[in-house]
């Protein structure tokens, strides 16, 4: 299950290897592309007016500023609220420190059966890994998750962890995996198969983890976004539910939810409004007859607090987890959520893991796009994604930043793309542009021998017909015009 | 220092170190969230009728006394066995002796009781639950659920088949309007639910199924109290 993250975060030429693989792929291109254009095209169709959908994105970005704005003090008023009506509020640093307060709760109630809800955060801590070590098991129960849990597989999208399957492919998989399944492709038949099983594992289950979409600080309140039921199960049937999530997810007021409520289903999946909107603010009451007797939130920074040291980078943790970057974006339609080697892909993976992973393990993602734009106008929240690749493609070439007038935090792996090979040669190129001498002389060379240039001579050219220089420069024949 | 601490430091010091200034809500313009969602009271109706419908719940119109009986009609139809019901509220009486009229009535059970109790017969012996609501949404075809002792949590999301009874008086324009007007950030109860179709997936091949976890069906039973208030 880790093969992915490992391999990617390891091995420098594997993001190279990975994405061309996928692009040498066909099928998963065919795949990609049909499923990209109906999230896109469902999306238009739910928005109808363009003036509603501008001012709603001012609105959230304006609530999600101003979340930011004053970030640690409402964290602090959402552990208050929270603590005060009964869910206990745990702090990690680390997907390490994050994986042992759960197991931890866990173990304290002698449980071993986990159920989970859809959680990116835990995802991002590797939980499942984590607790099947310790003898725990831990069942997805999202469909989508639970199909690529079978498979030992990592979501290849954020909202829809199993686009890159076809309904074959589950058939597939669950003829293998669960006893006295038939082949059928029918989506209902599988649909109706995966419920049967996760019932009995809801049924069963002592523990229930689900991630937050919101967590309000004004009324100490978390809340969950849905359409199948799984996280309504996870939260309510198991005796506890541990939800985890990041730091930056808290917003001030009760009334910021429906406006980001809004854009979000609009953006994910072009819903007006998902199947259920669940709101969590206390654990079973005196004279209540069901719903979990403990409830837990694990706060997780893991580099968050990184982007929120700069003014610029601040903006990343806007994000509400939409998916409509990704979903729009040209690279990740043609190479698909697995090549990226990160747990969140596209456009918002690309910002977002530097800081999490460091820019060691990172530092091609950045590079990674055509800065084509589409991700930064679809953002209900306005991030400026294209213009943050941008500001981390200097970082991963730029050592240290400290000290500079301007305050600029350094980035965790800053500079791991430096090269001093690419560095001199650009030195190179400066000198010959800033010197009109060298200019000319160089731009003579190029017109009489480019043409004997070996055509792969660099990497850029393996892939494309490398350009032929003109037999005769501009500055040569504007030379001649006037003569 | 805790972890707790650490990571709070962290934050300040970054507000600090950028010169962040605190922005506050009061500036801002939310006239978005409610401007294109005004209704008179027989559209909320129709637009509540026709979202809920296009998200594949079944809607009914009824009457204060008639929904007993059209819910059994319902019921029969199909072919439900037994339904649970919250006996001691307003509506849960007023079914329970309706149905006592009737030689062959669908059983009913009673939800008052904690769910380690029963969560055998809820699981694998529950045809249908029938629950109240606080009220509904026009602008997204949605239904306000607050659980309750009366009806806890799970009976709206187990059984296969769910019946809302929902009073026309209490649908309200949009999500923003109705918090607001109702100022839910006062006191929210241990669980707020937005309940707006049948549970759905759509994660195999981006179709769409029904009955994923919850209910396969959400039938919406309109009581129609405008007159009368
Ligand atoms: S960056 Fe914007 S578009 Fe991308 S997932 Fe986050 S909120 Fe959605």
């Amino acid at each position: 299950m880790t093969e992915i993250i490992a391999s990617s975060t390891t091995n420098t030429s594997t993001f190279a290897q990975r994405t061309t693989d996928a692009v040498n792929d066909p099928e998963l291109r065919k795949n990609f592309r049909a499923a990209m254009d109906f999230l896109i095209e469902k999306r238009q169709s739910v928005f109808d007016s363009d003036d509603e959908l501008q001012r709603l994105r001012r609105l959230g970005n304006r609530i999600r500023s101003r979340a930011l704005s004053k970030l640690p003090q409402l964290l602090q008023q959402l552990e208050t609220n929270l603590t005060n009506n009964g869910i206990k509020v745990h702090w990690a640093e680390t997907p390490e420190q994050a994986n042992a307060i759960i197991y931890q709760i866990i173990e304290q109630k002698n449980a071993s059966k986990v159920v989970k809800g859809k959680s990116m955060v835990s995802e991002e801590v590797e939980m499942n890994d984590y607790l099947i070590e310790r003898n725990i098991e831990c069942v997805e129960s999202d469909m989508g998750e639970y199909i690529i849990q079978l498979d030992n597989e990592k979501p290849s999208h954020i909202i829809m962890p199993a686009i890159h399957k076809t309904a074959e492919d589950v058939a597939h998989l669950f003829k293998k995996h669960i006893p006295g399944t038939e082949y059928n492709e029918d989506v209902d038949f599988l649909i109706q198969t995966g419920r049967k099983v996760l019932r009995k594992i809801f049924y069963e289950a002592d523990i229930g983890v689900s991630g937050v979409n919101f967590a309000v600080a004004e009324t100490g309140t978390l809340c969950l976004v849905e359409n199948e039921g799984n996280g309504r199960m996870s939260t309510t049937v198991p005796d506890v539910h541990i939800a985890i999530t990041g730091i930056e997810k808290v917003v001030e007021l009760l009334s910021d939810v429906p406006p980001l409520y809004s854009l979000l289903t609009r953006s994910a999946t072009g819903q007006e409004v998902t199947t259920y909107f669940n709101m969590i603010s206390s654990p079973r009451k005196e004279g209540e007859h069901d719903g979990p007797r403990e409830v837990h939130l694990v706060l997780l920074d893991n580099g968050r607090s990184q982007a929120y040291a700069d003014t610029q980078l601040r903006d990343t943790l806007n994000c509400i987890r939409c998916g409509a970057c990704i979903n729009h974006c040209p690279v990740y339609t043609r190479v698909g959520g697995h090549a990226y080697g990160t747990v969140y892909p596209g456009p918002i993976g690309k910002i977002l893991s530097p800081h999490l992973l460091g820019m060691e393990e990172t530092k091609d993602l950045p590079g990674a796009s055509s800065l084509c734009g589409a991700c930064g106008e679809v953002c209900p929240v306005k991030i400026p994604i294209p213009d943050i690749l941008l500001r981390l493609r200097q970082e991963s070439v730029h050592p240290d930043r400290s000290g500079q007038s301007e305050y600029k935090p350094t980035l965790k792996g800053q500079g791991a793309k430096y090269s001093s090979k690419e560095h001199s040669l650009w030195r190179t190129w400066a000198m010959v542009y800033s010197s009109p001498r060298m200019y000319a002389f160089i731009s003579f060379l190029a017109t009489r021998f480019g043409r004997l240039m070996p055509r792969r001579l660099t990497p850029w050219g393996k892939a494309r017909t490398l350009p032929q220089p003109a037999r005769k420069s501009l500055h040569q024949m504007v030379k001649e015009r006037q003569a | 220092m805790s972890i707790r601490d650490q990571i709070l430091g962290r934050l300040d010091a970054a507000l600090k170190n950028t010169n962040c200034q605190p922005l506050y809500a009061e500036h801002e313009d939310r006239s978005v969230v409610t401007e294109y969602y005004q209704y008179t009271p027989e559209q909320r109706v129709e637009r509540l009728t026709k979202m809920m419908q296009a998200s594949h719940s079944e809607v009914h119109q009824v009457s204060e006394k008639n929904w007993p009986a059209k819910l059994l009609d319902l019921m029969q139809a199909k072919q439900l066995n037994n339904l649970v019901i919250g006996d001691n509220t307003p509506h849960g009486q007023q079914l329970t002796n309706h149905w006592k009229e009737f030689d062959e009535t669908p059983d009913l059970k009673s939800c008052q009781r904690d769910i380690e109790q029963w969560k055998d017969e809820l699981f694998h012996n529950t045809d249908a639950a029938l629950t109240g609501s606080r009220g509904g949404i026009a602008a997204t075809g949605s239904i306000i659920v607050w659980p309750t002792p009366e009806e806890p949590r799970l009976i709206s999301l187990v059984p296969p088949v769910h019946f809302i009874l929902l009073r026309a008086s209490t649908i309200h324009n949009s999500f923003a309007e109705v918090m607001a007007l109702e100022k839910w950030q006062q006191g929210l109860p241990t669980n707020a639910l937005l309940i707006s179709g049948p549970s759905k997936t759509a994660d195999i091949q981006l179709t769409l199924a029904y009955g994923a976890h919850g209910p396969r069906e959400l039938i919406v039973l309109i009581v129609n109290d405008m007159e009368t208030r």
